[in-house]
């Protein structure tokens, strides 16, 4: 596989224009939102990722709205179904180690079991101009969930 | 006018070119971002600290009456490429510097630095600041602040459809109130090459500075500063062939005599007291501290080999360039040119908007081809916003570049929607 085809699997486009998680802002609601403004201020793209922890099951709920590159709004779409079975506590182990698997510099074997859908941004770890782009979303997730965390410790 | 036998020699002098990019020869299309250097350039520099390097405008030594001549040879060498006397041209770092030395100058006369001498340049509340919505962010960014400083207000001539700044308004925009007119001479993003005769004159009416960023007239265009008759003007080096870290600022010789320094300390000064200092005449008034003397040498041997070329024919050469990238960009479904549509007036520089594909993901498919351009806002988000976009992609050429290249990013931009699903 060519190192452009690595970069973009077609799992990776699909998401691109899947989109999932995108969609309106519920802005100030009820149970308490985490809200994150990421901007990547060399393409100047950007995303707002909201999240709530449904208090019936204490899973995330995630929306976001942005613009920006295929990477950046592929890996928003594979996290926010990635994070949506997961606690806040399940999703900072996960976003742990998706970073991690960012800054391996294509050295990384995925887990595949645990990042699903996320394994596939392994290639764009050989890109360091694009890492950014793929943990674009995640930052402001992780940024959210903070929030969340805080909120339940006030 | 460049022949292809020209350019291909001109090739042989860039070490660069040699090099390959994913398994195909390098398609530079980045100049405009910074251009390559030739061996000449590399050679100065190096050969400046192999054989010269010691400190300048001190030392009575052979080295370092050496490096004084060869660190004041390249300013004469500078000055002239541009059409400006030695004493009018000061290094900065980069042109960011050189606009910021500018207007931070204006903001230290606001202050009351530079006693009655420097009143001319004092701004308040009441006055303003003129600049275009092309601007890169280092021409906009630093009126910004000397407006947020002095309490001046900010205006701007807005863009036109076409690419062109709309001066529909421009008697209005620059009325008695404007202090200060800073201008591109040539957009970074959309190639257009602007009318300055036109924004001088009405300047000039109103009794304004005028200020022009000329970091990509400078590479591309013969340039006559005194022809033009602006106040100021800024440019890099390393858009022109020279190593990074070495820009100027020239200044008309009455007004730098004028203008009170940014920043202060050693090699400025005549006499200094527990009390207080005086400052040397330009253009050492504005070279606070060690210089960057190698790099300044660097920048001589690159007007040296532009020169040698010629200014006139690398400026036709590119419109020729121009072309075949307009009308090449043209021919593609799907793909929106940013800025003037004509080779007229422009430079050989193209901004595309390719539908449904985000720059990013154009880049790097074109870097997949060997093909090098820039994705991003290219520091001028204003315009982006104005053209409804975030970001775009730019192929920008220079002396170097061949029509194949041309070619080769032409043809892979037509394949990128397809690639990316976006014709489907």
């Amino acid at each position: 596989m060519s190192g452009l085809d690595q970069l973009y699997q077609q799992l990776i486009l699909d998401h691109a224009k899947r989109r999932t998680g995108n969609m309106p802002l519920l802005g100030a609601a009820e149970p308490p939102v985490g809200a994150s403004h990421q901007i990547n201020p060399t393409c100047g793209d950007e995303i707002t990722v909201e999240a709530r922890r449904d208090p019936a099951t204490g899973r995330l709920l995630v929306r976001w709205d942005g613009e920006g590159c295929s990477i950046s709004m592929a890996s928003a779409s594979a996290m926010t179904e990635l994070a949506e079975e997961c606690d806040p506590e399940g999703f900072n182990a996960l976003e742990a180690r998706f970073h991690e698997l960012m800054h391996s510099r294509g050295q990384a074997q995925p887990d595949e079991e645990a990042l699903g859908d996320a394994a596939a941004f392994a290639g764009v770890s050989k890109f360091p101009a694009r890492v950014k782009c793929a943990l674009l979303a995640w930052m402001a997730l992780k940024d959210a969930v903070y929030q969340i965390e805080g909120a339940d410790r006030a | 006018m460049l022949s292809a036998a020209q350019v291909a020699r001109i090739r042989n002098d860039f070490p660069v070119f040699d090099r390959e990019v994913a398994g195909t020869p390098l398609a530079y299309l980045d100049s405009g971002a910074t251009a390559q250097k030739p061996a000449t350039v590399i050679d100065a520099e190096q050969d400046f600290y192999a054989q010269r390097n010691a400190a300048v405008h001190r030392g009575a030594h052979t080295l370092a009456v050496e490096a004084t001549e060869a660190f004041e040879g390249a300013r004469a060498a500078v000055a002239a490429f541009v059409g400006a006397d030695p004493d009018e041209l000061c290094w900065t770092k980069n042109a960011t510097e050189a606009l910021n030395v500018v207007a931070y100058g204006l903001a230290n006369a606001s202050a009351g630095l530079g006693g009655a001498e420097a009143a001319r340049f004092a701004l308040g509340p009441g006055d303003t600041i003129v600049v275009t919505e092309m601007e890169h962010h280092a021409n906009l960014v630093p009126w910004q602040q000397l407006a947020a400083r002095t309490g001046a207000g900010l205006r701007w001539i807005p863009l036109g459809e076409d690419g062109r700044l709309d001066l529909t308004d421009l008697d209005d925009i620059v009325d008695e109130h404007a202090k200060v007119l800073a201008f591109s001479h040539v957009s970074n993003v959309l190639g257009t090459i602007n009318p300055v005769g036109a924004l001088v004159e009405r300047a000039r009416r109103v009794g304004a500075l005028t200020v022009l960023d000329a970091c990509q007239s400078a590479p591309h265009l013969p340039l006559d500063l005194h022809g033009l008759g602006v106040d100021f003007a800024a440019f890099s080096g390393h858009k022109m062939l020279a190593p990074t870290g070495i820009g100027a600022l020239y200044g008309r010789a009455e007004l730098l005599a004028a203008l009170p320094p940014v920043l202060t300390g050693g090699s400025m000064i005549t006499t200094v007291t527990m009390e207080g200092a005086q400052f040397m005449a330009p253009p050492q008034r504005f070279e606070a501290g060690t210089q960057p003397v190698a790099q300044a040498v660097g920048f001589g041997a690159a007007v040296d080999y532009l020169r040698h070329i010629g200014m006139a024919a690398i400026a036709d050469r590119e419109e020729a360039l121009a072309q075949r990238l307009v009308e090449g960009v043209a021919r593609i479904p799907g793909v929106r040119l940013l800025g003037p549509a004509d080779a007229a007036d422009r430079i050989a520089s193209v901004a595309v908007d390719v539908q449904g594909v985000h720059a990013h993901d154009v880049g790097q498919y074109l870097d997949a081809q060997g093909v090098a351009v820039r994705v991003g806002h290219h520091c001028a988000q204003p315009l982006h916003r104005r053209y409804g976009v975030t970001a775009s992609t730019r192929a920008s050429a220079y002396l170097y570049t061949t029509d194949e290249e041309c070619e080769r990013f032409l043809a892979a931009l037509a394949e990128v929607r397809g690639f990316f699903g976006a014709d489907s």
